[in-house]
């Protein structure tokens, strides 16, 4: 093994040596080492090139421990919540006993504690973002979560929320992972909270595994939020698609702090289908990253990427996102689209957009632009009526909505525009 | 209604209106017509309130009161309406979501109540049947991949909601065929009133065939040339632009 250099690394090591024995050795062993290889990245490493973590994470905050916190949690919308609190899951603030049937879900340390092969197996996700040096720091140290089996068949009406907050009022670091399966033909919506209800500077380092079975359908919609400036929040998404397996995805991405929200797909069946759509409302500072790697292993295939980066204040945006068709994976339908708006002379966007295709009978596009309010569409507005800051407003929105219009759920899609509104209310007030 | 004296306007370093005066009074349709380049959307944009292009001398006031220094916004509240040569595909904002915002933001400004929604609905759908409009129209983004004919009955929609007191046609008849025509000229037929004026800009007399003016006014290089009944424009459609432009090289 390498011999790990800085201050920051030798803390991790530390946080090593204290979760090592908490189940799951080997998952932890080959994530460590493989996180050693590299360390924390820095801008030398490629696919951390526009986002510095070893300088934004310097020493790393101290391991959560567990809170003891009476929270009464404000619910956002009608969903049935499973809550991991400060690292460690939280059965006291969950609906554990109003899960539907066809539904089971236990801590993340328990199922480690029982080492379920089948589990063990669907939280290593095979090798899909075996590469990353994060994620597999993630496997290295994660403290707790939640494992969600949904029964072959089933079909879930009511969306079960995945929240992970931080509440501590110093600044510490967590490592969560949390594992969905569907069986063959199950049907789910999933909401992921990932927020901060204190103003620490948390370091949060998530994992959202996802194993769909054939013909399982999946709507996912994440909402990263919260944090202060010198927050850092990872959160990685890890897709794995059987045949005729389909997930509808939307992420909304606000708050403060570095962020870098990392989706790694794999589509290892025929037909399958994919869609990883994404707003990002950057104000203050927010460093908001999306990494994204979407790989076709099985012919007809098909995924759509929209993401619409809204950049206020001295926000930065960065959007990587790689197309991959491996050989064999014919009629394959592919495309990918990152648009941003830049609403200040300060706020700066990264797009690199890529593709790599290794079969012949394929479609495949990618498109990314850069740009900032239509003057055309402005004057349009105000001579209609509508003031200057209003007329913005709604491009803004219109803008914003145009990655949201693949949510089917309605109840989420307005929760969402609220966000959205909200967020542009507070711009127009200022 | 509308009085212009003089106006000089530039846009950017060029000059486009030269001096330009017209009187348009309450109830009264003006036509201007003029060859390509004479400005004649410069003008329709400084009456609204187009940011870049600026009056460097002369005044236009709206019921006596300089409208110069006001916000496009304010303008439109005070009861000018541009219907666009080329109106804006606006993508992601539903049609019915900035007839609202655009209804009420101009109540608001007047300090009158804002529509609730069933009262808004009731007139959306009025309007959109007279003018042919389909329902499902009004629930996509505003003129996002709409026809030519379609964005220009959307602006006539808009038109009959707002209900302006100067309203500015630009080129409405442009890529219209004649049943869109038909239907345009009737929606805006219908909104004549002794409180409203209209300013038709148009190339061709065809347009008037539909609406009736009560006023043509020649412009070229800038400034009206011209002023007289709807005869003129018979006259200009057999003899084309060539006299103004002639007399202007002279």
């Amino acid at each position: 093994m390498i011999k790990l250099a800085s201050e920051a690394e030798a803390t991790l090591s530390s946080f090593y040596e204290e979760m090592r024995d908490k189940g799951a050795p080997r998952l932890r062993a080959a994530g460590w080492a493989s996180f050693s290889e590299s360390g924390v990245p820095n801008r030398r490493v490629e696919s951390w090139h526009y986002t510095d973590l070893k300088t934004a994470m310097g020493r790393p905050a101290p391991l959560a421990t567990a809170s003891r916190a009476a929270l009464s949690l404000p619910r956002a919308h009608d969903s049935l919540r499973l809550v991991t609190l400060d690292g460690v899951f939280r059965p006291d603030l969950s609906d554990i006993a109003r899960l539907p049937d066809g539904v089971v879900a236990q801590s993340l340390r328990d199922a480690l504690a029982q080492g379920d092969l089948h589990v063990m197996s669907a939280l290593a996700s095979a090798d899909i973002g075996a590469q990353d040096p994060i994620l597999a720091l993630n496997a290295a140290l994660m403290q707790d979560g939640v494992v969600i089996q949904i029964a072959p068949g089933a079909a879930i009406d009511r969306a079960i929320e995945l929240a992970t907050l931080a509440s501590a009022e110093a600044a510490q670091s967590t490592y969560t992972r949390a594992l969905v399966m569907l069986g063959e033909g199950a049907r789910a919506t999933v909401i992921e909270t990932l927020g901060a209800l204190s103003s620490a500077p948390a370091q949060d380092n998530s994992a959202l595994v996802l194993r769909l079975a054939t013909g399982a359908r999946l709507n996912l919609v994440s909402h990263l939020s919260g944090g202060v400036d010198q927050a850092i929040r990872i959160a990685s998404l890890l897709a794995h698609l059987d045949t005729g397996a389909v997930i509808n995805s939307f992420a909304l991405i606000e708050g403060e702090g570095l962020n870098r929200r990392q989706v790694f797909a794999r589509l290892d069946g025929d037909n399958a289908k994919a869609v990883f759509n994404a707003t990002t409302l950057g104000r203050g500072r927010l460093h908001a990253d999306t990494t994204l790697i979407v790989d076709h292993a099985k012919p007809c295939g098909e995924s759509r990427e929209v993401f619409r980066n809204i950049l206020d204040d001295q926000s930065v945006g960065v959007f990587q996102g790689k197309v991959i068709v491996r050989p064999g994976a014919q009629k394959t339908d592919g495309v990918m689209q990152s648009k941003a708006l830049l609403l200040s002379e300060q706020a700066a966007m990264n797009n690199k957009p890529e593709l790599e295709i290794f079969a012949d009978d394929v479609q495949c596009g990618h498109g990314a632009t850069c740009g900032r309010l239509d003057k055309d569409q402005l004057f349009y507005l105000t001579a209609r009526g509508l003031p200057r800051r209003e007329a913005e407003a709604l491009l803004i929105e219109g803008f914003a909505n145009e990655a949201m219009d693949a949510i089917e759920d309605e109840q989420l899609k307005t929760f969402l525009s609220d966000r959205v509104s909200a967020w542009l209310s507070r711009r127009i007030s200022r | 209604m509308l009085e212009i004296k003089d106006l000089r306007v530039s846009v950017g370093e060029r000059e486009i209106l030269k001096g330009l005066t017209l009187r348009v009074k309450a109830g009264e349709v003006a036509a201007i017509m003029g060859p390509n380049g004479t400005g004649k959307s410069t003008l329709s944009y400084v009456i609204a309130g187009r940011e870049g292009y600026e009056a460097t001398s002369g005044e236009v006031r709206l019921n006596g009161e300089n409208i110069l220094d006001l916000e496009p916004a304010e303008r439109a509240s005070k009861g000018i309406f541009l219907a666009f040569q080329y109106p804006v595909e606006i993508p992601g904002v539903a049609t019915m979501t900035f007839l609202k915002a655009a209804l009420n933001a101009q109540r608001r400004a007047r300090g009158e109540p804002e529509l609730q929604t069933p009262e808004f609905m009731k007139r959306v759908k009025e309007a959109a049947a007279s003018l042919g409009i389909a329902q499902d129209m009004l629930r996509r983004p505003l003129n996002a991949g709409f026809s030519g004919g379609e964005k220009k009955r959307m602006e006539i929609l808009q038109m009959e909601l707002l209900q302006p007191r100067l309203a500015i046609l630009d080129e409405t008849d442009s890529g219209l065929d004649i049943d869109a025509l038909r239907v345009v000229a009737d929606g805006v037929n219908a909104l004549r009133s002794p409180q409203r004026a209209f300013i038709v800009i148009t190339h061709y007399q065809r347009l008037l065939e539909y609406i009736r003016p009560d006023s043509v006014h020649v412009m070229a290089q800038g400034r009206i040339m011209r002023s007289g009944g709807p005869e003129l424009a018979l006259e200009l459609e057999e003899r084309g632009y060539q006299d103004y432009i002639a007399q202007e090289a002279a």
